[in-house]
């Protein structure tokens, strides 16, 4: 150890001495820094309308096929090619779609002929009060328990909430969440309704026992992950020189957590939560299915299984949209706190 | 009565192994005591139990620590935080990672006084204009990123000594500094400690540094006090052997000395040891050293030493004095130089950090280019070997030219030319065995495999002193000097011409530098040329035949290092050499032979 | 004159030598026992097909029939013997998964190191690649192309390895940038060994360390990208067995056949968990040993 230790100060002896940073530099670089993330962003976002456009639409032939069934005559598929503008070239048709996913028209759904945007706006307001109040779980609790665990590394609190963390982690979505099911609202308790149906037009909010089982999956999910990363960045700050030193000095317990670790300790998990933001629109997918929740996972599912192909296009794009948008964050809130 | 008195005071590892072994000493108000010892000898540890604390892993089993007459160690947790608030003070290693980078400096100066802010601004004001730094509210304000190494430093003294403490620990405070800011550190510290009557102890690794700074001097070796005394009696007439042994292996800036390493390698901190913890290194050593450990006994020259044969030591010693070394004579006039370089430039970032730099290297001869840091040397070093992207100028091997990109340089430039570098922690691949690590090069040069290749490393190997058998260990499995010696061994390897060594003995204790310093020096007097990159004076007046002096880029004076270090001509060089610490040493002419 | 030199004697080493990765790995009981989880797993799965007493696909009884007439654990929502679905499911996740995790550790490993060894221009493009296909999370990738293309298994080994790849290569990226600045690395620059040398003899086997750890969590994610797949409809198709599928085959009987949901479910868990031992076991002892925490 202490020759480690040697060499690295030998190695710090030699390399200039770090020039103070100046404010209105900083200012600068983070202007910058947005309206670089800016243009890769709508790089970024261009990229993912092209592969969803050639995942979906560039294939001719084979549109009509799926959306038609195998037994569709020539003619039927003819009149579907020329009704969806799939005769004509490749870019046309690119830039023709492209336009109108600009103008907020998503075309309509070929299974109910209703237009994409009405069908999903509910959609989305459900999927979103679903993602916030779980957000709102998470945050809190993560920071939580990542502290006390941090504070009590190595002993009992520490170790049974590692073991936790390792197996909720290590457990797909639906595996949790159907044993949430059997214990609460099939097999053992019957408590909490097995499938969370929310009627068209309702809130969310006006059916709570509905919530309770997807929000437990999505919060212990999130919590454990989250948590995680809360915990090993205390911990490096718990064994910083500059709390050594503060505890040297001689201040209190609750002075050294709050006001030496607590903010540089919070500082690297905060693009982690934007991180975990993204993750749980992807995830959302497998809870909404598993408890039947009329969110845009589910729409998404059974999209896919009647051959809704601007319904598919149109919540994969928003999906994308959204978990680019929160990465994104994520970057920049990280950039930010290195430059700090 | 003492201000301090340390008594018995022993940490041992969670595992039971003892890293410091029944450490005591005393210290009156306004005295200062050096603690000095290599890597691995337990003295930060020693520093930190000062004040109750241990790290993790570690746990203070023994002792007593009496500060202005309470025992730290048997105080309650409230309590112990009180004594740390009221009693000690403490300025650590490395200020840029010791202060919170999210808390401004006004907040961190007086956190820790009893009172209120306002009650303790006025003091620390006058504490900050005592250590030299602003004292207005605007640099109050700043966060310690916003200041640079120095300054950082100074607030980390400026917290310790403001509260008034009966104590101050500092833990090598500057380790991380250039000589001339060292220098004005430890002429402040001293002036703090007598002006306040507050006793210190200031843990080093380096000699010099105690010797300036300390009233007091004790050496510390594998966890034990093995010499304690006044600094005259450690330093000028050391009764252990290991002091002085440390102490030959000290280079000079004055003279030039041929250093002698300590054998062996020291032991990992908290190793058992049935008798001497240094008898298996010592020259002295009998059988009765390894049966029991000895106890500190009072030296004939006032000190203590922990040595049962300190009588026969100080009779024994054969001669303190070491005669200076002759320059090597052994340039071939009217030779092509081995490398010239003439007028190179190069850039960080668009940021231009070298200036028209132009020196030779004769056949057969050390230059020396010495520099602190943010001096370009490091840069230098890189565009020599071509691993710099950005530098323009013209070099010359042996007349011919010399591409400046690597890329753009034959293979047999790439072996006439090898470079060293600076961490030997990382110059070998820890994937691979000794003997592979040397083997490659030959390899890649000579086509040789198999026998030939084992025969030739071998004789690599052990031109740098690394027996054969090491040769299948990995590089982890050994220490900081031996790896450097192999990271030679492999350079050797390829037969060059030029040996580029860019600061290879700053990473290691100087009794290991003092080997890997020797090593070099034999090398050269088979005929190997060397560019010899370094911060430290001393080690250039022991090795090189010419020295180049780097500043701020630009080369401030170039010369013999006899002419350049006795009677520097650019002040800068002046103010180099008068802020570089040396270990007082007896004279040549006066001092006696004893015994 | 100088001192006497003190008599030569042999250096000694008190270090252990450091045994290789594999052994230091094993040492940690918790990886054993991941790795211990993850072969009998993988045995169970490659065995059960095998061991089925009935075809996996025969309508045998009534839907949810209870235990009996040779059914041990009764009939799936088709009438199907759980127990022959449980021992047959596994097979197809097994190899889909070990595929995906080779694949997508092969192709990630190679752009990141590529991209730390090259550097400039090229990493810089690589790593915008990358980026890109980091913003697109692999399960919502992997549904628009197979309800395009359609769920074949193959075009699911090679999505789920799109997924893995970006993100591994990110990782070993990472870790390769650090050793090629390192000395041993930049030395055979200066010598003019080739890439070739420096990336397979230099650079990949200091980085086995993380890439070791990379597998394990890899091994997770796939299991669980491909299982979770399965459940949604998209993976392995009926009528064949899957552990993924039967959890969604038979969740609307979950209060009288919790069995034929509760076991796939269990098995798919103790795979991933398996795996997920494993890698933070190896990380740790890494940590330990290396000083790198994790």
């Amino acid at each position: 150890m202490a020759t480690e230790m040697t060499t690295k100060q030998a190695i710090d002896a030699v390399e200039p001495v770090k020039a103070p940073s100046r404010r209105r530099n900083r200012r600068a670089t983070i202007a910058w820094l947005i309206v670089q993330r800016g243009l890769m962003g709508v790089v970024t976002l261009w990229c993912i309308s092209v592969i969803v456009f050639v995942a979906t639409q560039a294939m001719p032939g084979d549109v009509a096929h799926i959306i038609l069934g195998a037994g569709a005559t020539a003619d039927q598929i003819a009149q579907l090619n020329k009704n969806m503008g799939l005769d004509e070239p490749l870019l046309t048709q690119y830039w023709d779609w492209l336009g109108n996913v600009l103008t907020g028209n998503m075309g309509n759904s070929l299974v109910s002929g209703q237009p994409v945007s009405e069908l999903l706006s509910e959609r989305i307001f459900n999927s979103a009060t679903l993602t916030v109040i779980a957000m709102i779980l998470i945050l809190p609790l993560s920071l939580l328990v990542g502290l006390l665990a941090a504070v009590f590394r190595d002993r009992f609190f520490d170790r049974s909430y590692l073991g936790t963390s390792l197996v909720v982690t290590a457990t797909p979505d639906f595996v949790l969440g159907s044993l949430v099911i059997a214990v609460f609202g099939t097999v053992v308790f019957k408590v909490l309704p097995p499938v969370s149906l929310i009627p068209p037009g309702d809130a969310p909010w006006q059916h709570p026992k509905q919530l309770i089982m997807p929000l437990a999956v999505m919060t212990l999910v999130g919590v454990t992950y989250l948590s995680r990363l809360v915990r090993v960045s205390f911990i490096d700050v718990l064994e910083s020189e500059y709390v050594q030193l503060a505890t040297i000095k001689g201040l209190s317990t609750r002075r050294i957590l709050f006001r030496h670790a607590l903010p540089n300790a919070l500082a690297p998990s905060i693009p982690a939560a934007s991180i975990m933001a993204a993750y749980t629109i992807a995830g959302s997918v497998v809870i909404e299915y598993l408890f039947g929740y009329p969110g845009i996972g589910s729409a998404l599912v059974d999209a896919v299984a009647g051959h809704d192909l601007p319904m598919v296009q149109a919540i994969i794009m928003l999906m994308a949209a959204a978990f680019f948008c929160f990465n994104q964050l994520a970057d920049v809130l990280g950039t930010l706190n290195k430059s700090r | 009565m003492n201000a301090v008195e340390v008594t018995g005071l022993t940490v041992a590892l969670d595992d039971g192994s003892v890293i410091v072994d029944d450490v005591s000493f005393a210290l009156e108000s306004g005295q200062v005591m050096g603690l000095v010892g290599e890597s691995g000898s337990g003295k930060s540890t020693v520093a930190l139990a000062l004040l109750g604390f241990a790290k993790r892993g570690a746990n203070i089993v023994g002792g007593k620590v009496v500060v202005g007459g309470v025992d730290l160690l048997a105080l309650g947790r409230n309590e112990l935080r009180e004594a740390r608030k009221k009693l000690i003070g403490f300025v650590p290693q490395d200020p840029a990672t010791a202060l919170n980078p999210a808390m401004r400096i006004g907040t961190q100066l007086t956190e820790g006084m009893l009172g209120g802010r306002k009650e303790n601004l006025p003091r620390i004001r006058e504490v900050l204009k005592a250590v030299g730094l602003p004292s207005d509210d605007a640099f109050l304000r700043r966060h310690p990123q916003e200041l640079s190494g120095g300054q950082q430093q100074r607030v980390a003294i400026a917290m310790a000594v403001s509260k008034g403490p009966k104590l101050i620990v500092f833990d090598e405070p500057t380790t991380g500094l250039d000589v001339s800011t060292q220098a004005r550190v430890l002429e402040m510290v001293g002036r703090l400690c007598s002006d306040n009557g507050m006793a210190a102890v200031f843990v080093s690794h380096d000699l010099a540094v105690v010797g300036a700074v300390g009233d007091l001097v004790t050496v510390m070796y594998a966890g034990q006090v093995l010499e304690t005394g006044t600094r005259d009696e450690v330093l000028l007439t050391a009764a252990h052997p290991y002091s002085i042994a440390l102490l030959e292996s000290v280079p000079s800036t004055r003279q030039r000395l041929p250093l002698v390493p300590i054998p062996g390698r020291s032991p990992a901190a908290g190793a058992k040891f049935e008798g001497c913890v240094f008898a298996d290194r010592c020259a002295y050593a009998e059988d009765r050293c390894r049966e029991a450990v000895p106890a500190l006994v009072t030296a004939p020259t006032g000190g203590a030493a922990r040595c049962v044969r300190v009588e026969h030591v100080r009779q024994n010693q054969t001669c303190q004095v070491k005669e200076p070394l002759r320059r090597i004579e052994s340039r071939e006039e009217g030779r092509a130089s081995v490398l010239s370089v003439r007028n190179l430039n190069a850039s960080y970032d668009r940021t231009q950090v070298l200036f028209d730099l132009s020196f030779d290297v004769a056949p057969g001869e050390c230059v020396g280019i010495v520099g602190e840091s943010g001096s370009g040397k490091t840069t230098m070093s890189r565009c020599l070997i071509g691993l710099h992207e950005s530098q323009t100028g013209v070099m010359e091997m042996d007349g011919k030219p010399l591409p400046l990109r690597l890329r753009d340089r034959s293979k047999a430039i790439k072996q006439q030319m090898q470079y060293v570098f600076q961490n030997p922690y990382g110059s070998l691949n820890p994937r691979e065995t000794v003997a592979t690590s040397v083997m490659v090069p030959l390899k890649h040069f000579y086509g040789d495999r198999g026998k030939a290749a084992r025969a030739k490393a071998q004789e690599a190997l052990e031109r740098v002193e690394i027996p054969w058998r090491l040769a299948d260990r990995y590089p982890a499995e050994l220490s900081g000097g031996q790896r450097q010696r192999v990271a030679i061994a492999r350079a050797l390897a390829c037969d060059p011409k030029l040996l580029i060594c860019d600061e290879v003995t700053s990473g290691l204790d100087v009794s290991v530098q003092a080997s890997v310093v020797e090593l070099l020096r034999s090398l050269q007097n088979d005929g190997l040329s060397m560019v010899f990159i370094t911060h430290d004076l001393a080690v250039v007046r022991s090795i090189g035949d010419r020295v180049v002096v780097l500043s701020q880029g630009r080369v401030v004076e170039s010369g013999e290092v006899e002419s350049v270090l006795s009677a520097p001509e650019h002040a800068y060089t002046r103010g180099l050499l008068a802020d570089t610490l040396e270990v007082d040493r007896p004279d040549a002419e006066t001092s006696e032979v004893p015994g | 004159m100088i001192r006497t030199r003190p008599r030569e004697q042999g250096e000694q080493e008190v270090q252990a030598p450091p045994k290789n990765l594999t052994r230091r790995v094993l040492t940690s009981r918790q990886t054993r026992l991941g790795l211990i989880m993850l072969l009998t797993m993988i045995v169970f799965a490659i065995v059960g097909p095998f061991l089925a007493p009935h075809s996996p696909t025969a309508v045998m009884a009534k839907p949810y029939a209870p235990p009996g007439d040779g059914l041990l654990l009764g009939a799936d929502s088709l009438g199907r013997d759980i127990v022959s679905r449980i021992l047959s499911g596994g097979a197809n996740l097994t190899w889909m998964a070990i595929a995906a995790t080779a694949l997508g550790v092969a192709l990630g490993t190679t752009i990141g190191l590529v991209a730390a060894f090259a550097g400039g221009i090229v990493d810089m493009l690589l790593m915008r690649v990358v980026d890109v296909l980091l913003t697109f999370p692999t399960i919502i990738m992997a549904i628009l192309f197979i309800s395009m293309v359609g769920p074949s298994r193959w075009i699911l080994v090679v999505l789920v390895a799109i997924g893995l790849t970006p993100g591994m290569a990110r990782v070993m990226r990472g870790s390769a940038r650090p050793v090629m600045r390192r000395e041993h690395v930049m030395w055979a620059r200066t010598v003019g060994l080739s890439s070739r040398h420096i990336l397979m003899r230099e650079v990949l086997p200091s980085v086995t360390s993380p890439l070791m750890v990379e597998i394990g969590l890899r091994l997770m994610w796939s299991v669980v990208g491909l299982a979770s797949l399965s459940f949604l409809g998209f993976g392995v198709q009926p009528p064949a067995s899957d552990w993924g599928l039967m959890v969604s085959e038979n969740k609307d009987g979950l209060a009288i056949q919790p069995l034929a949901v509760f076991i796939p479910a269990v098995c798919v868990a103790l795979f991933t968990i398996g795996g997920n031992l494993f890698a933070e076991g190896a990380a740790r002892v890494i940590g330990r040993t290396e000083g790198t925490r994790s």
